[in-house]
């Protein structure tokens, strides 16, 4: 079964940390990441953008528009995401809370429909 | 007659059944499908060729058929690599006793664990532990929440869809979050025992039934994990509460408070058994908040009149119980038995700083408390307009004449 780790955080707390900091930051997720792919889960992820590069766009009676920023103002935001692949919730929630983003922000743990089901 | 008889089987085997079904054929919903499937079968051939002599290996062998069906119903319209797969594990699976299956009792227990995962909302995990373990339809689950039916069946298809959809394992967690959830499932029959011993509306006729039910879920979980000192002293704090329930009541439905309850009306076989599994929860020396409130309610039901209440061990439980549980209810419950153990001036000094705080306000029983407290000590102005502010917050309709009439009492 395959989920989506979304990572949420306060984006202006992680953007105006010491560069040092900030390369622990990066580290501690490059070792997260390599645990994933060691243990055979890892099927994709990423970091975002802040917010402040977001766009934000809909279609309506047939009319674009195109706004700046997010869809929502919330305190935290989506600042990246694994997918992975695990047997079950438990699994993933295990995963989920040994990720850095969990120690400051939050984690949603997203189900992804199987495919190969109806 | 029969019909009673029948339903008390239903009621004694579901949970067994149910859990055996879960794990032969991995799906929660079909399984509960099954065997309702297998109940209506029940309901219909019991009465004309009686009951079998083994209700229970009747039910799961029906239910595991019923299982086989419905998969073929289903996959007729959709063709589900996973349920064709289900389904040869169910057809696989010898018709046997499901009580000579090894392994029935950790079936039960990974239901509930399933059930009080921490994933599922608190009150869908009632709600799921209740319907699957207690075998209580969906109908007397609403009735004992005062609640429409369709908001406790929604609740219940809300749960189950998020266990399929979200693949909430049907397993008992690892070692490192074992404790955790433990807590989680304790809570749940904490839960549904308070909600019927203590209830905030006006449905007394039916909430000992779910005081009935926790004790139940109490039992089974003693069984299950004997090695749990704190399952046992949440068995023991119920059976201890539970005991003094005929006397909580006066006649007039008015609550009468601990003190000048008849204790001649208390279950002494509730309050042996009650003692007798605190004591052994005990002797494994980890204690925890269900051991200290069984051990504090164990002190109350020890007394033979109400003068004989040891309060100076009373107010030591509830500093131990304050280390596990530091909430401003524990805090409160600790500065009565200080005032009870060491005069009222002590306690109210406690409770004055307590009612500088946040989070009791609203809260009834602070001013109550304050306003007994005031009485004792004899400064009854004081102890009226106590009275009265918790009059303002009480809802329970028993609780409410007790106040009613103590302050009327006071002239």
């Amino acid at each position: 079964m395959q989920y989506m780790l979304l990572i949420y955080g306060d984006e202006r707390v992680w953007t105006k940390l010491p560069p040092g900091q900030l390369n622990s930051m990066y580290a501690d997720y490059m070792k997260y990441s390599q645990a994933l792919v060691d243990a055979g889960v890892m099927r994709g992820g990423s970091e975002l953008k802040p917010t402040s590069a977001a766009t934000t766009v809909r279609v309506r009676n047939g009319k674009v528009t195109t706004v700046d920023g997010p869809f929502a103002e919330t305190k935290e935001q989506l600042g990246g995401y694994y997918v992975i692949e695990v047997p079950n919730l438990e699994k993933a929630l295990e995963w989920a809370a040994k990720c850095p983003g969990a120690l400051t922000g939050s984690m949603e743990v997203r189900p992804l429909p199987d495919r190969t089901k109806s | 007659m029969l019909d009673r008889l029948i339903d008390e089987v239903f009621r004694r085997e579901s949970g067994r059944v149910l859990a055996a079904l879960i794990r032969t054929c991995g799906d929660f919903e079909l399984a509960e499908d099954a065997l309702q499937e297998a109940c209506a079968r029940a309901a219909s051939r019991w009465p004309k060729d009686g009951l079998p002599e083994r209700p229970g290996a009747w039910l799961t062998t029906v239910a595991r058929r019923c299982a086989v069906d419905l998969v073929r119903r289903r996959r007729s319209s959709t063709l589900a690599v996973s349920e064709l797969a289900s389904e040869t594990a169910v057809a696989a699976e010898p018709e046997e006793d499901p009580a000579a299956i090894s392994g029935v009792e950790d079936d039960r227990l990974r239901l509930l664990f399933t059930c009080c995962h921490p994933a599922l909302a608190q009150p869908a995990q009632v709600a799921l532990a209740l319907r699957t373990l207690c075998g209580l339809s969906t109908r007397e689950i609403a009735r004992a929440f005062v609640e429409p039916e369709s908001t406790a069946a929604q609740r219940l298809v809300r749960a189950k869809r998020k266990i399929r959809d979200a693949a909430i394992p049907y397993e008992i967690p690892r070692p490192d979050v074992f404790p955790q959830r433990l807590e989680a499932v304790l809570s749940v029959v904490y839960l549904v025992f308070n909600e019927g011993y203590a209830s905030t509306e006006q449905q007394g006729l039916l909430r000992p039934d779910l005081c009935a039910e926790a004790i139940r879920l109490g039992r089974l979980l003693v069984e299950l994990l004997p090695q749990e000192p704190e399952a046992r002293g949440l068995l023991a704090l119920m059976l201890l509460h539970d005991a003094r329930r005929e006397a909580r009541l006066g006649p007039d439905g008015v609550l009468v408070p601990l003190e000048e309850q008849d204790r001649t009306r208390w279950d002494a076989a509730a309050i042996g058994e009650g003692t007798a599994l605190l004591d052994e929860a005990v002797a494994s020396r980890r204690p925890g908040p269900y051991q200290l409130q069984a051990a504090v309610a164990a002190l109350h039901a020890g007394a033979p009149r109400a003068e004989d209440t040891d309060w100076q061990q009373i107010a030591v439980l509830y500093g131990a119980l304050l280390r596990f549980l530091p909430t401003p209810v524990v805090e409160l419950n600790a500065a009565v038995a200080l005032a009870m153990a060491e005069g009222p001036e002590q306690g109210l000094a406690w409770m004055d700083l307590l009612s500088t705080r946040e989070e009791l306000s609203g809260y009834h029983l602070l001013p109550a408390a304050r306003a007994d407290l005031l009485r004792r000590a004899g400064r009854l102005s004081e102890a009226r307009a106590a009275y009265a502010a918790a009059l303002a917050l009480v809802r329970n309709p028993a609780e409410r004449r007790y106040l009613e009439r103590r302050l009327l009492s006071l002239g």
